[in-house]
């Protein structure tokens, strides 16, 4: 799935991420989605881009304005993304049982 | 099935708890004895942490390094706030990716749960922003930065 991979990438920044959040709620400018990040319009243009290029968000243009949107497929890129995330802190606390048992076989070792 | 649990609670806060079978004070030493850590804080299989410092004392520094072994990393830098052995630690961490993600200000309990122990990490964030890029779409189930990192991410804890 193309969206997937490179969307990865697009999904691994926070503001990136925040920015979807947002747009899963509708369309946006540039301004409107500046203004909650306290970020300048140039920084924010700069995640769009990227977000563009990903294949995550798609433009409009209607007159001057170019309203972002969700492209389709986002929404499951990052369902996709949260749960590997998901996964892996299972995998690590999979690993932390095993440690754990590790441990506890340690200290049955030193007390015999 | 899962024995993890994630759920968000009031604008900023973000929390897992997760059941294991030995006592809080193993729990405890694994979250904050470096040979112990660099065991299982790793993300996704292949990854390792190649750096592991963590000064379990209140303003001690927390820096994890994970290294994917083809020329792939990030790390995370924290401080130690508070700890009761081998109770609750609090601890701020922020991941560098390489720029700082937000300050997350971490809380983890290890309650006796029968012979086991009943983990609780509460996470605040500096703002409702913040947690939302934590959170995306079905966001109850996610958690992030602060947890993983793939292509880009990986664990802290």
């Amino acid at each position: 799935m193309d969206v997937l991979d490179g969307g990865f990438a697009a999904l691994a920044d926070p503001t990136r991420r925040a920015i979807l959040a947002r747009l899963a709620q509708g369309e946006a400018t540039v301004m409107e989605l500046a203004r909650p990040f306290q970020m300048s319009q140039p920084a924010i243009s700069q995640h769009l881009k990227v977000l563009e290029d990903a294949g995550l968000i798609v433009r409009r243009a209607e007159g001057a304005r170019r309203p972002r949107r969700l492209a389709k497929g986002a929404l499951d890129a990052m369902e996709q993304w949260l749960a590997m995330l998901r996964r892996t802190l299972e995998q690590n606390y999979d690993r932390l049982d095993q440690v754990l048992a590790d441990m506890q076989e340690d200290t049955k070792g030193e007390s015999q | 099935m899962s024995k993890l649990t994630l759920k968000t609670e009031g604008d900023t806060q973000i929390i897992v708890t997760r059941r294991f079978a030995a006592p809080p004070k193993a729990v405890y030493r694994a979250h904050t004895e470096p040979n112990l850590i660099q065991k299982w804080l790793l993300g996704p299989e292949g990854w390792t942490m190649p750096v592991c410092i963590s000064e379990p004392t209140p303003g001690g520094m927390i820096r994890y390094e994970w290294s994917n072994g083809k020329g792939g990393g990030f790390y995370l830098t924290g401080e130690y706030v508070e700890l009761e052995p081998y109770s609750r630690i609090v601890h701020i961490e922020r991941m560098h990716l390489p720029e700082p993600t937000p300050d997350n200000h971490v809380e983890t309990r290890f309650d006796p749960d029968g012979a086991g122990t009943l983990m609780t990490m509460r996470m605040t964030l500096p703002d409702t922003q913040t947690r939302a890029a934590m959170l995306a779409t079905g966001m109850e189930r996610g958690m992030e930065a602060s947890y993983v990192r793939l292509e880009g991410m990986v664990p802290n804890g």
